[in-house]
């Protein structure tokens, strides 16, 4: 199915048209075009499955295949109230009556970003769709995935095909690596900042260049899963062998590789030193009102009643590394409540060995089983009005985490660790000198 | 005719519908809530078939397609932007909530102003400013999902294949 005729043989292709064209049983694909493509998984979660299961039903189908379903209770769960629990039961009675082997919740349940690649369940070369708008994270992996709505699962879980726009590509050039205490949180932010937050709609984000090597995978999952805060279909990163050895030690399928062609047309082309890039902070109401921490003036003091370092984009293992290694031997200040969240069972229990969970509580945080939680406002550390959090999640929009006169402030974990020591929001390399300084004042 | 209420840009799906009332599956008593983070009033001015205008990015987010199930559900009948979220535009065709992209109307039209839509000319008439703006017409398959009341309804009668 195309929405115009077109002989593409000599076509030149970008990463994310080369997956889909591969796809769709077509030579190559040419942006703007309207196509009809094979999934290999779809996913849904707690709030988005339920009306997606209604849909379905008026199909009156069975699913196109269970194996390459997976559908995750991590937003409201562990059920916050009868209605969540009514949810999460709809999906598991429907998990149940449909053979879906892949379906996620109490102790096997983890944040569906974090859990997936995880599991191996994506590879590179796949197409994914998620009824979740953070399904864009697998193109760290080099996947063509990307969030819909409950209507496009509802359709994939039945046919196995979506219908996409071939989208044109941004090509973002890496060089360097990156300094100290910084992060592919950091690096995601301050792109999110020079473009906006509908800098790339439509579009795809490709991240390519001699800097990505520089970057761990744990780095790219984060930058992919921003690659919708500023409006993009797709965030995707070539396939090195740090992607091959993440993918074999996960047991993902072997991987599909799909290098952009020479000669392949950007709708523009950006290149970031990484090694320039600064510990960054989105002040409210907008992920692309960033600020570098070197930016906030000396004697501007953000003052925080909460930390919050978890969720789909920094709820990984080596995000608590970082934050314990920050709050090691430290307290939290007073009124900070510090939120920690392992995304999943796995990081969970590592962080558990590892003894970074003792760490967090000596210091005076919490610490809770996986969930979305308090990222969207549904549970687990909601926001009074007049209060203020810096969190490692993804979206700061009015209202967010809480009462629509809260303020997010969004950070890597570095920072969100810092700033929960000092209960303002604080660089992580000036925190022992400041505190010392402080101690001295006295 | 219908009136226009209207809004700025990066109108997000957490104003749209805030997450703390996801756990509701009633359309109905969800789109109670509908807009009340970025405008306690909206219940009170919208009436059944009215326009909203709003700038560029709108429906930016979450994927939750409460979005447009509620704007649906509270009786609006349209949303005009300079442009849309990508999940936003292909939920709003999904499940039949007219949108249309064009920057020109989203600037020049003014709160209370009533338009009259011509869908099949892509004109926008605003009657209030005796003022027309025209719009690109959707591409041919996207009509198709929009003529055949959704994309469940499409699959069903073998369209889509």
């Amino acid at each position: 199915m195309t929405d115009t005729t077109r002989t593409t043989k000599t076509t030149t292709m970008t990463m994310t048209q080369k997956i889909l064209a591969a796809h769709c049983n077509r030579d190559s694909v040419a942006a703007g075009e309207l196509i009809l493509c094979d999934l290999d998984r779809v996913l849904g979660n707690d709030i988005t499955a339920p009306v997606a299961i209604e849909e379905f039903r008026r199909m009156n189908t069975s699913v196109f295949d269970a194996q390459r379903i997976s559908l995750v209770m991590d937003h409201f769960a562990p059920n916050k109230d009868i209605k969540s629990a009514a949810n999460c039961k709809l999906c598991r009675d429907f998990a149940t009556e449909q053979g879906i082997e892949g379906f996620y919740d109490g102790g096997e349940m983890g944040i569906e970003h974090a859990l997936l690649p995880e599991l191996g369940l994506v590879t590179a070369g796949d197409v994914v769709i998620g009824a979740d708008s953070h399904t864009c994270t697998y193109g760290a992996l080099g996947a063509f995935s990307t969030g819909v709505g409950s209507t496009d699962m509802a359709a994939a879980m039945a046919i196995g095909k979506a219908w996409f726009k071939v989208p044109q590509a941004i090509k973002v050039e890496l060089h360097g690596t990156l300094q100290p205490w910084v992060s592919g949180k950091d690096v995601i932010l301050t792109l999110i900042g020079m473009i906006g937050v509908d800098g790339a709609l439509y579009q795809s984000l490709e991240f390519s260049g001699p800097g990505v090597a520089a970057l761990t995978i744990s780095d790219r999952l984060c930058i992919c899963n921003m690659a919708i805060e500023a409006g993009a279909k797709n965030g995707i990163f070539v396939v090195d062998d740090a992607t091959r050895v993440y993918l074999q030690e996960h047991g993902a399928k072997p991987p599909r590789i799909n290098a952009a062609d020479e000669g392949a047309e950007y709708a523009r082309s950006i290149t970031i030193d990484l090694s320039s890039i600064q510990p960054t902070v989105a002040f409210p109401h907008l992920p692309s009102n960033t600020c570098t921490l070197d930016q906030i003036e000396v004697g501007e003091r953000i003052h925080l009643d909460q930390s919050f370092i978890g969720s789909c984009t920094n709820g990984r293992l080596e995000d608590l590394i970082i934050a314990a290694e920050i709050l090691k031997g430290r307290k939290v200040a007073k009124g900070v409540r510090t939120i920690v969240i392992p995304a999943t069972p796995t990081v969970y229990l590592q962080a558990l060995r590892m003894g970074l969970l003792e760490i967090f509580i000596e210091a005076g945080a919490l610490v809770s089983a996986p969930t979305c939680g308090p990222c969207l406002g549904g549970h687990m550390g909601i926001l009074a009005a007049g209060e203020r959090a810096v969190a490692t999640s993804n979206r700061n929009f009015v209202g967010r985490m809480g009462h629509v006169d809260s303020e997010v402030y969004l950070a890597s974990p570095a920072v969100a660790a810092a700033s929960a020591v000092t209960g303002y929001i604080t660089h992580p390399a000036t925190l022992a000198q400041q505190v010392e300084g402080e101690a001295g004042a006295r | 005719m219908s009136k226009v209420l209207k809004y700025g840009n990066n109108v997000d799906t957490d104003v749209i519908i805030p997450a703390r009332y996801l756990n509701i599956t009633d359309v109905k008593e969800l789109a109670m809530h509908a807009m009340e983070d970025i405008d306690s009033d909206f219940h009170h001015k919208l009436a059944l078939g009215d326009i909203i205008v709003a700038g560029k990015n709108f429906g930016c987010g979450s994927s939750r397609e409460h979005a447009p199930l509620v704007l649906r559900e509270s009786g609006v009948s349209l949303v005009i932007a300079e442009s849309f979220a990508r999940i936003f535009y292909r939920n709003a065709i999904n499940i039949g909530l007219a949108i249309i992209e064009c920057p020109e109307a989203s600037s020049q039209i003014q709160a209370g102003d009533e338009l009259e839509v011509e869908y099949q000319q892509g004109i926008i008439k605003n009657v209030t400013q005796g003022t027309e703006y025209q719009f690109t017409a959707f591409p041919e398959f996207l009509t198709k999902i929009i003529e055949n009341q959704g994309l469940i309804s499409l699959i069903t009668k073998g369209g889509l294949q």
